[in-house]
């Protein structure tokens, strides 16, 4: 019990530590906010008024208590662009990013199980360095690059998919499937190797125990000593990947949606840069840190019951 | 685990037995080639990188230039000039842009991790070293900075610096800083524990002369493998940030947006992204083999001890 309560102390430092970054992020940005809402025909007394609308003559910490108790209503602020909420208009825009994370590790999964199963069974054969070589190689290739590469290739030379464009899910599930499968690919094709080492070593340590030798002996086909004695054991450390990698998933969310105009939280971000819209680029960047802080306190949860070792060894030392 | 961790050590002290092989010179001639071409791109008889050339927009590899009178640092350029690599959608060399833009590249990759380096490093080493409450305190802050996603965290602080090449170098940077922290402080711990180390305690040596003289030497090695890789992390960065037009502005070329630009023309000629694609892959590819390279040494060095 006592695991699980000082890893959630740890989660709550954490999210607050990170909450007070982004609210410095905007409230220490040079100029002032209400200028920049104000735009640049106001006068210096429209100025002030909206200063004090805003709170933003009160000292620093008042104003940062009454934006976290906001926050934890659920109140990020309003879009100075479209007068939109800002949590209503990540909200809108959730559903796509996580369809695009989910296909994208489903892909990645798909192609590094089979890749990792192949090469443990075999260690050290041409097959093994063979995947290897290909997934460092593949390890080197932004996620930009991927994505343009298979818009050339399947949109343009073979015309089998659409290059951009989104359509909703309610507007038919296969042409939704089809502009979801070029932008996952780009992520997935990349980010599965991390997956394939990850358990392709650990299969390989399975592999060398007893019981599989046990197996071998009471002559028991391959295949069945992979999937049914050996994967589900070696798969532990997967899931923590899994985890840990989302952060690096998410960045290329950002870009892929970018690339592939999908209406997603990614393309959200970037388009609140580029026209200076404060409250929601730190609306955006505090709900995707906290999705992402909140999502490897769960897995790291998950892993632990899994594996009740890790529990135990962290309480004892 | 414990198994999985002998098995890649046995992998690479067997791979390591025939000396660097050319899976370690290659990738160091192909640097060498872009940094050579980086740092001499000014003195090529080239067209300037933001010189257009209307008739010959978007030309495949070879085509000639008979007309336009393409001038670079007042020199005349020997007419038919021909684009090697063709141009962009503006008709300019894509040759030139490429040289220039490694400059951006290259000072962005090297540079950030440079002061991330002497700013995590000295942190983790610190840290590392006197423990306690500034041990704590370290800890907890690189454990904020990496409960931001990379990107987003980038993103987040170059809205909040503002355009330009300093800040894009400050930005990446600060996005190194938890990871050196963290290799340094790590190595640190089981280096300081070391008899060597008691013994120059006990001959009297300060703390100052015991981490630079006894745990620097002995940390250098695995921070700069890991370097290596950072420097691949950071071009990719940089270029994704390019991609979003989010870095150096134009007319500078920079790789990344040399890639955005050609995605209007990737149907009649992809090679317009395709070619700084290519060598941008090589370039991140050489980084990360040398890395890997010097981190298999590190490891046998270790092994051996």
């Amino acid at each position: 019990m006592a695991f699980y309560l000082r890893k959630l102390v740890r989660l709550l430092v954490v999210v607050i530590a990170t909450s007070a970054l982004t609210f410095l992020m905007v409230a220490l940005l040079p100029g002032d906010l209400a200028y920049e809402i104000a735009g640049a025909e106001a006068t210096a007394e429209d100025v002030a008024v909206l200063r004090q609308e805003l709170g933003l003559d009160q000292h620093i910490l008042v104003r940062y208590w009454h934006w976290f108790t906001n926050v934890c209503r659920g109140d990020l602020g309003i879009s100075y662009h479209t007068y939109e909420p800002v949590l209503d208009a990540i909200l809108a825009r959730l559903p796509v990013t996580i369809e695009l994370l989910f296909f994208s590790q489903l892909i990645a999964l798909a192609l590094a199980l089979p890749a990792a199963i192949i090469s443990a069974n075999r260690a050290e054969s041409a097959i093994d360095r063979g995947v290897g070589i290909v997934g460092f190689a593949t390890l080197s290739i932004p996620s930009y690059v991927m994505a343009l590469v298979l818009i050339f290739l399947f949109a343009l030379r073979w015309r089998w998919l659409p290059a951009t464009g989104y359509t909703p899910f309610s507007e038919g599930i296969i042409s939704n499937l089809k502009s979801f499968l070029l932008p996952a690919l780009s992520i997935a094709l990349i980010e599965w190797v991390p997956l394939m080492r990850v358990l392709r070593s650990d299969l390989i340590a399975t592999l060398k125990e007893d019981y599989i030798l046990v197996a071998r002996a009471k002559g028991m086909p391959t295949w069945r000593i992979l999937l049914r004695d050996a994967l589900k054991p070696s798969s532990l450390t997967l899931v923590t990947i899994l985890g840990l990698q989302i952060g690096h998933w998410i960045g290329a969310a950002v870009i892929i949606e970018m690339i592939y105009a999908l209406p997603g939280v990614g393309r959200l971000l970037v388009n609140a840069i580029f026209s200076r819209d404060f409250l929601l680029v730190q609306g955006c960047v505090l709900f995707i840190t906290v999705a992402y802080v909140v999502i490897n306190f769960v897995v790291d949860m998950l892993y632990s019951v899994l594996d009740p070792r890790i529990r135990l060894e962290t309480v004892n030392g | 685990m414990a198994e999985a961790v002998k098995e890649a050590a046995s992998f690479s002290i067997k791979a390591n037995t025939k000396g660097l092989g050319y899976s370690f010179w290659l990738p160091v001639l192909w640097l060498a080639l872009v940094a050579t071409g980086a740092g001499s791109a000014h003195i090529w008889k080239l067209p300037a990188f933001d010189q257009m050339d209307w008739d010959h927009p978007a030309a495949p590899p070879g085509a000639r230039s008979e007309i336009s009178v393409s001038v670079s640092e007042g020199q005349k350029i020997d007419l038919p000039f021909i684009y090697r690599l063709g141009t962009d959608t503006m008709g300019r060399d894509i040759l030139t842009r490429l040289l220039f833009g490694a400059r951006i590249s290259l000072a962005v990759g090297l540079v950030a991790p440079f002061f991330g380096f002497l700013l995590g490093g000295s942190l983790g080493i610190f840290a590392g070293y006197f423990r306690g409450r500034f041990e704590t305190l370290v800890v907890a802050m690189m454990d904020v900075i990496l409960a931001f996603p990379g990107l987003v965290l980038l993103l987040a602080i170059s809205f909040y610096l503002g355009p330009g090449v300093i800040n894009l170098i400050a930005a990446l940077a600060f996005l190194t800083v938890p990871a050196f922290c963290r290799v340094a402080r790590a190595n640190t711990l089981t280096w300081a524990q070391r008899d060597f180390v008691l013994a120059a305690k006990a001959v009297g040596a300060g703390h100052l002369r015991i981490i630079v003289g006894h745990i620097l030497p002995n940390i250098l090695m695995p921070m700069l493998a890991y370097g290596m890789l950072l420097v691949a992390v950071m071009i990719v960065a940089e270029g994704a940030l390019s991609f979003l037009g989010l870095s150096v502005p134009a007319p500078t070329p920079s790789w990344g947006g040399m890639i955005s630009e050609g995605r209007e023309v990737l149907d009649q000629a992809p090679h317009v992204s395709l070619i700084p694609a290519g060598v941008m892959f090589l370039t991140v590819l050489s980084f990360n083999l040398i890395g890997d390279r010097v981190r298999e040494r590190n490891d046998r060095k270790i092994c051996e001890l």
